[in-house]
């Protein structure tokens, strides 16, 4: 047990003051990083016949607007930068073990944490901003009032399940093919990685897809409220 | 090694193995249904398997709380 490092503590690289700045927050940076100059490269000459990687850039945000107006079923426009980026994040996150020596961020408890708390505080803002505080606190008590201690009870579990869940997946794979490395030489675990790839794409969906069920159940709660207002 | 730390690895053992046949046995009935559903409605497979991968999702939280609760036992015990 000794000879694997505990996966729910992370290590200190360094401190900038008082604060401790941990391995997954500098891999964090390092795929912000990446992604922006890679963004920035691409749109910087924006023409109408796009260049091979325009297209496919193009083609990626379409897809994501698609799902979002397939699940949530209203306009994607407000929501597709939220969930885009928690999308393209997450997927360069779980894959960022493909790079030697970097761990994904996502393997580490608080950044779990930290994207499902950004979720948390979306549902809530965009819920707030569909129907008003007071008309959002209302859905609370939907269907009767009964059910508002189960309702509030299943708002952060739900957050808590979104954490642990990305957690466990990213974890337990990086977990595993540290494990088999440890028993069995070079190529054996190659096929556990290609596995986790796939782990870590579908993960990537469905944090982006649960996402949207939250904030279209807060908006969708709303309108079904609305409906009963105007009756 | 005292009796906590056995007891320990034991119950993350049984946690694992017992808290990870209940969800198995969902997730496959679960696409059993929804092989089912396309099966009989092959223009519903867009809708119905990403109800499916968001319902796999739910179900497969399971035994990750089980998994967590296994580490915890081991890395993390209050009691060792």
């Amino acid at each position: 047990m000794s000879h694997f490092a505990s996966p729910l503590e992370t290590a200190v690289l360094f401190s900038l003051g008082p604060v401790p700045i941990t391995r997954p927050v500098v891999t964090t940076w390092g795929i912000m990083a990446v992604l922006t100059a890679g963004s920035w490269l691409v749109t910087r000459r924006l023409s109408l016949h796009p260049s091979r990687l325009q297209a496919a850039l193009e083609m990626v945000v379409e897809v994501i607007t698609a799902q979002i107006r397939e699940t949530m079923e209203t306009d994607p426009a407000p929501y597709r930068p939220l969930i885009g980026t928690l999308f393209v994040f997450l997927l360069f996150a779980n894959w960022s073990s493909l790079v030697p020596g970097v761990e994904p961020p996502t393997s580490a408890l608080e950044t779990d944490a930290a994207l499902a708390l950004i979720v948390f505080c979306a549902t809530l803002w965009f819920g707030v901003r569909a129907l008003g505080l007071r008309g959002y606190l209302k859905t609370f008590a939907h269907p009767f009032l009964l059910m508002a201690p189960l309702n509030l009870i299943e708002l952060f579990t739900r957050s808590f399940s979104l954490m642990v869940r990305l957690f466990g997946n990213v974890m337990s794979g990086v977990f595993m093919i540290g494990v088999v490395l440890s028993l069995a030489g070079l190529f054996v675990p190659i096929p556990l990685m290609a596995l986790e790839m796939l782990t870590g794409a579908v993960q990537a969906y469905i944090f982006g897809a649960l996402a949207m069920v939250f904030i279209g159940g807060a908006l969708s709660e709303s309108s079904g409220q609305k409906e009963e207002i105007s009756r | 090694m005292n009796w906590i730390q056995i007891a320990s690895i034991f119950g993350a053992a049984f946690a694992i193995a017992i808290g990870s046949i209940a969800p198995a046995l969902a997730e496959g009935r679960a696409v059993a249904a929804a092989l089912d559903a396309i099966a009989r409605q092959p223009e519903a497979a867009n809708t119905i398997s990403r109800t499916l991968f968001v319902g796999l999702a739910m179900i497969e939280t399971m035994a990750i709380y089980c998994l967590v609760i296994a580490l915890l036992l081991l890395f993390a015990n209050p009691f060792a």
